[in-house]
């Protein structure tokens, strides 16, 4: 497929240079326009902290904030997002500096196999910053596209439960 | 994943003739669920038109006296909106008992209709589906059944629309706005989704060359007295096996106006006018909303696996008119169905 110019911009299947700001930094993707976001920042940018689970966003596993709203990025594709601000697992505490949800996982034992936590955590900090969750049933609700097949369930809502008082109650 | 070439649309009118210039272009949004069927190959588009920089995201008051949703507007976005809360709670709370959170965040209000009516068949490139590929033939009828129609299947197919929000729309008597090559026209939304028969590789009556900008809703958003009741494999998450948008007005103890429209039994968001009309007149009461859901499902027909749902839709429909009666809404994140 060669490219053409039309209307609506260039129509075009090469590889292309994308910008995304990830985790506080200005990235440059070479990607071409089938390549999905998570594919995107796990194969191209080396984050594998967001898992591809199913793929086709029924699990939640690969839940990432985009301009700070969580999304599914296995069903997006990088080229769509130019230009904006992406935050994963990474960019969410660090090695010695937990965020309080990471914390909040570890005391309220909230895994077991762990695969689905990183999408659990991310999906847990939009729920917190969208501020209609109040009781652990609307925890339970708005936390539904999130799988865990481990069954850790009771767990994931107490420690999200948990660092939603943190939260809270920070100055 | 098929390889495509992709561009960004500015504005509609770029993006229309766009798409006018290539019949296996496709728009996309949100994504989600053209992006899914692309990772299956059931849908293998040669161009992709971003359309999401389109200015078409407002949600505003119309001169009539309603409200516009633009066609870009997220699940989200619509759910939560002050106006649509207080003035269309019906609305708001369909959009909610459907998807989760993160599909909502990036669903527009535009490809939600546009998502395909479809089934496991559908989705699965390894079988015959005549609206996969026409001709050759509908396996879903003779075989695991239990998501599949009710009312208005043909031979040809049986698959259902998932969407949740269309439901509470075609009760809104919303209007779709669409702009083609030769300008904009509107379509009620009965009119939008199509019935199966001898073509269902069409889901809708939408041009080959037209974008929905926007969807119109009357005044009239049956804010007191409505409900929207679920019915599922599990409590979230998940597709409905019989869903029931119930919306009344009153004159003192008697129904002046009724709205029922069903998901989850048909190709298309299922409102039934004669149904409506059974309702409106009389008194409030059991007698009155089993009428009316006999009515409804007087030309249903279950097949192998799921011929269940016609008692079921039967009870949910009585169900929902009690609630929307009542003033006592089906929440949707209490899962207990009062």
């Amino acid at each position: 497929m060669g490219t053409e110019a039309s209307a609506a911009g260039v129509f075009s299947a090469a590889v292309r240079p994308v910008t995304l700001s990830v985790n506080g930094a200005d990235r440059e993707l070479r990607i071409a326009p089938w390549t999905t976001l998570l594919d995107g920042l796990r194969e191209y940018l080396g984050l594998t902290g967001t898992k591809k689970g199913c793929d086709h966003g029924q699990c939640g596993a690969c839940t990432v904030l985009v301009d700070g709203v969580r999304i599914n990025s296995c069903l997006t594709l990088a080229v769509m997002h130019e230009g904006a601000t992406i935050r994963t697992i990474e960019g969410i505490g660090a090695e010695g500096a937990l965020h309080p949800l990471q914390q909040a996982f570890i005391d309220h034992d909230a895994f077991q196999c762990g695969y689905c936590t990183p999408g659990q955590i991310c999906s847990a900090t939009g729920l917190i910053a969208e501020g209609r969750a109040r009781t652990p049933e609307e925890i339970r609700e708005l936390m539904s596209g999130n799988l865990c097949r481990c069954g850790a369930y009771p767990n994931i809502v107490a420690a999200i439960e948990h660092a939603m008082r943190v939260a809270e109650t920070a100055p | 994943m098929n390889r495509f070439e992709y561009a960004r649309a500015s504005d509609v009118a770029e993006a229309v003739r766009a798409r006018a210039a290539d019949a296996s272009a496709r728009f996309i949004a949100g994504g989600t669920n053209l992006i899914d069927l692309m990772k299956e190959n059931v849908a293998r588009p040669t161009r992709l038109i971003d359309i999401n920089h389109l200015p078409l995201r407002g949600i505003e008051d119309t001169d009539a006296g309603g409200v516009r949703i633009g066609a870009l507007a997220t699940n989200t976005a619509v759910a939560y909106d002050a106006r649509i809360e207080a003035r269309y709670p019906l609305l708001s709370s369909a959009i909610l008992a459907g998807a989760s959170p993160q599909l909502r965040n990036a669903a527009t209000t535009g490809g939600n209709l546009l998502q395909r009516t479809r089934c496991y068949y559908f989705y699965d490139t390894g079988t015959p589906c005549n609206k996969r590929e026409p001709g050759t033939g509908c396996p879903a009828i003779a075989g695991v059944n239990r998501i599949h129609a009710i009312l208005g299947a043909s031979e040809n197919c049986i698959a259902t629309h998932p969407s949740d929000m269309c439901v509470a729309l075609a009760a809104l008597a919303a209007t779709v706005r669409v702009t083609g090559p030769s300008g904009e026209r509107e379509i009620a939304f009965a009119d939008f989704h199509r019935l199966p028969g001898d073509t269902p590789e069409r889901d809708t009556n939408l041009g080959e060359d037209e974008l929905i900008t926007a969807i119109d809703l009357p005044p009239e958003g049956f804010a007191s007295n409505y409900s929207y009741l679920k019915l599922r494999d599990r409590l979230s998450y998940a597709f409905a096996l019989v869903s029931v948008a119930a919306a009344l007005t009153f004159d003192g103890d008697t129904i002046r106006e009724a709205r029922l429209a069903l998901g989850g039994v048909a190709h298309k968001p299922w409102r039934d006018t004669a149904a409506e009309a059974a309702l409106a007149g009389k008194p409030a009461n059991r007698a009155t909303f089993e009428t009316a859901a006999a009515a409804l499902l007087a030309d249903a027909r279950g097949y192998s696996g799921n011929a269940f749902k016609i008692e079921l839709a039967r009870r949910a429909i009585v169900r929902a008119l009690s609630q929307a009666a009542a003033g006592t809404p089906q929440v949707q994140t209490d899962k207990r169905v009062r």
